[in-house]
């Protein structure tokens, strides 16, 4: 079996140690004997219309505004790919700009690419940007609990055509006032969670996994690995932030 | 009589911080220098305006990485011209550290027991200082990702410093890293500016490393080039749109030549003079930490040679290399700070192949609360290693977890949240005579120090 997986703008987008999440997809598969090929993309690179499965990390501000430039000439690559069954993870800055798009703090406006029904507005540099330990729970079956680390000024609203990604326990989610953290439709994926999000949220990274394999590979299932360690960050990353969790 | 209301309120602030700190002394509150701060701040707000309006030269240091070091070597040579000199402690960096620092280097009346001062200045909190200190010299290390929960964004800092020169004194000069494409365009808009460097690309890696945080050019929104890195984004780079590139430094490392973890040998330039420095601060970004302070001495005009005497002086601080022994043990104590610091101790202890490694991972305030940075260290560069590793600290499983991701073999990795406990363990598998080194973030580190000190390894108080 093979994967394809496609890191996009791993120079720009890489503030907050995002290149864990692409290692733990990486290595949870090769520990499954997975034949695994990463193609990074960069600003003056097409993007391969191949991948299983595609990554966004968050940038800083100037970085979001290259990238937002750039990810409008892929769009059509990404939706075709999308319709084909590869799956997206866009973290913070990457998961914004999958909505509708984003107006900065200082009312600009930063087109996205409406792979995810939501919207991003900064409310300005006197608002409090929502930072800290985040525990929520899961909307997809069998994940649980996600724990991990927001940092943003942005509050994103969900429209009806997604669901959720998890229900805030512990921290401020999408916007700090619905409850909400993340969201998804099919097999597109964002989230606010650094720390980041994959290796302390091992169920998470199985099942984008799955349904990347299952694109070209049928009804693939994951054999287990031995998550002691994972497990034990995911629990000691909960009590940081104030709940004693049982998995 | 404004002056003497003024003066009436300054003496009282000075006091009542002297009290404060004698207070949290006695009470074993530790540290001590936020809280006095805060009180003579709150009782006069121009406090530290007053106190330092009679230090002559003042030198402010500021950056990410080397703040502390550099300051140091700076203050030990204004001392060796014969200038009584007062700086603020390692880690009180912020307003509140800086006005203790002063007041308690005062007498009552609020006069300085000092001629000269040296101040180490949180990057964030330099725009707000800068028209308070009025620098004579002002010295910008680098600008590296650091606790990204607290400022956010290095695009930030930058921005503030851009504002903050419209507010330097006509005759200030700012010592810059030529090497760090974001602190050199930054110094564009400085008044007077005076650029050090590394010119050795001997010393060089080759290519920016894969947690390199690359650095736009501010104009053209492209990715610099690099002919050599030496660390981080720190290197020989120019803009491939506008051609903008390193400026030629004034102050110069011309060779470098790394001893381990006992120090360095440079030869330094500095106008036409050259000269050979023995240091005892080990690493690369040691090196910097030494030109960074010569640029500062050539701008105040202190003789070369007096910077050469003062930077052979100085030895490693508690957190930064200091050599201690602990039962026929060398412990070796480095701070790692964020990735960029992080990955320059990695590559000195890789270097030293020791047989133990303690890494101790905090997440409180001071550390960084978010943990995310572990991911871009490079730890893949322990791979060959001999060793064995125990993890410790608020987030030791964290730590743990990026190692295993790493490649590093499980059976090689013990996890024991306890620092003292982590300490012994890690001391035992450090063959007698060997090296034990130590990585703790900001407040793991100042743990271990007061653990070493319980068991009579060390000092109480930080001297330099
Ligand atoms: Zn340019």
């Amino acid at each position: 079996m093979d994967l394809v997986l496609v890191h996009l703008f791993p120079d720009l987008l890489n503030l907050y140690g995002d290149r864990g999440n692409l290692v733990t997809l990486r290595e949870r598969a090769r520990r499954r004997g997975i034949h695994v090929v990463v193609k990074e993309v960069r600003l003056e690179d097409d993007l391969p219309a191949d991948g299983d499965l595609y990554v966004l990390g968050g940038g800083e501000d100037r970085q979001q505004a290259l990238v937002a430039r750039a990810l409008q000439q892929h769009a059509g690559t990404l939706r075709a790919a999308v319709a084909g069954g590869a799956v997206v993870l866009a973290v913070c800055g990457g998961y914004q700009l999958l909505g509708h798009g984003y107006r900065a703090a200082e009312g600009q406006q930063l087109p996205g690419l409406g792979l995810l029904d939501v919207t991003t507005e900064h409310p300005g540099h006197r608002a409090r940007r929502l930072v800290g330990n985040v525990v929520a729970r899961c909307t997809l079956p069998g994940v649980g609990s996600l724990v991990g680390f927001e940092n943003h000024g942005g509050r994103t609203r969900l429209g009806p055509g997604v669901q959720p990604l998890a229900r805030v326990r512990v921290g401020f989610g999408n916007n700090g006032h619905d409850g909400t953290e993340g969201a998804w439709c099919g097999t597109v994926f964002g989230t606010y969670l650094h720390g980041p999000v994959l290796p302390k949220n091992p169920r998470l990274a199985d099942h984008l996994l799955t349904l990347a394999l299952r694109r070209r590979h049928g009804d693939v299932r994951l054999q287990p690995l031995d998550d002691r360690w994972e497990e034990a960050a995911h629990l000691a990353a909960a009590a940081r932030a104030g709940l004693r969790l049982r998995r | 009589m404004i002056h003497a209301v003024s003066a009436l309120r300054l003496a009282g602030a000075v006091a009542a911080a002297k009290a404060v700190a004698g207070a949290t002394r006695v009470l074993r509150l530790g540290g001590g220098t936020v809280l006095p701060g805060r009180v003579a701040r709150w009782l006069f707000p121009r406090v530290l305006e007053e106190l330092t309006g009679a230090l002559d030269p003042v030198v402010v240091v500021s950056g990410t990485n080397g703040k502390t070091t550099t300051a140091r070597l700076v203050a030990r040579a204004l001392e060796v011209a014969g200038l009584k000199t007062v700086s603020n402690r390692a880690g009180a960096n912020l307003q509140a550290g800086l006005v203790a620092s002063v007041a308690l280097a005062s007498d009552l009346c609020g006069r300085p027991r000092a001629q000269a001062a040296v101040f180490e200045v949180d990057e964030a909190t330099l725009p707000a200082v800068l028209p308070v200190l009025r620098p004579r010299v002002l010295v910008l290390t680098n600008l590296f990702r650091d606790q990204l929960d607290r400022y956010a964004e290095v695009e930030r800092v930058a921005e503030g410093w851009r504002r903050a020169f419209a507010r330097l004194g006509p005759t200030a000069v700012v010592c810059y890293n030529a090497d760090d494409p974001q602190v050199a365009d930054v110094a564009r808009l400085a008044p007077a500016g005076l650029p050090f460097g590394i010119e050795d690309v001997s010393a060089g890696q080759g290519a920016l490393e894969e947690a390199a945080d690359v650095r736009f050019c501010y104009r053209c929104g492209v990715a610099y080039r690099y002919s050599v890195v030496f660390l981080s984004h720190a290197g020989h780079y120019a803009c491939p749109v506008c051609g903008w590139s390193r400026p030629a430094p004034c102050v110069r490392a011309e060779t470098v030549r790394l001893v381990g973890t006992s120090g360095a040998e440079v030869l330094l330039r500095w106008d036409g003079e050259g000269f050979v420095v023995r240091s005892g601060l080990p690493g690369l970004y040691n090196v910097y930490n030494l030109v960074a302070s010569a640029a500062a001495c050539r701008a105040l005009g202190l003789p070369a040679d007096v910077w050469r005497r003062a930077a052979e002086s100085v030895r490693p601080a508690f957190g930064r290399g200091e050599r201690l022994t602990w039962n026929g043990v060398a412990l070796r104590i480095l701070l790692v700070k964020n990735p960029a610091g992080f990955n320059e101790v990695l590559r000195l202890v890789v270097s030293e192949q020791p047989r133990s490694l303690l890494l101790a991972i905090n997440d409180r305030t001071a550390d960084g609360r978010d943990v995310s940075w572990l991911w871009d260290v490079d730890f893949e560069r322990l791979q060959g290693l001999e060793a064995h590793v125990t993890v410790s600290g608020l987030r030791a499983e964290d730590m743990a977890l990026r190692l295993k991701y790493a490649g590093w073999p499980e059976d090689r990795t013990t996890v024991e949240r306890d620092l003292a406990r982590a300490l012994r363990r890690a001391r035992d598998r450090t063959p007698a005579g060997g090296a034990l080194f130590c990585l703790p973030t900001y407040t793991a580190m100042l743990e271990l120090r007061r653990v070493l000190f319980r068991w009579g390894v060390v000092a109480p108080f930080w001297e330099d």
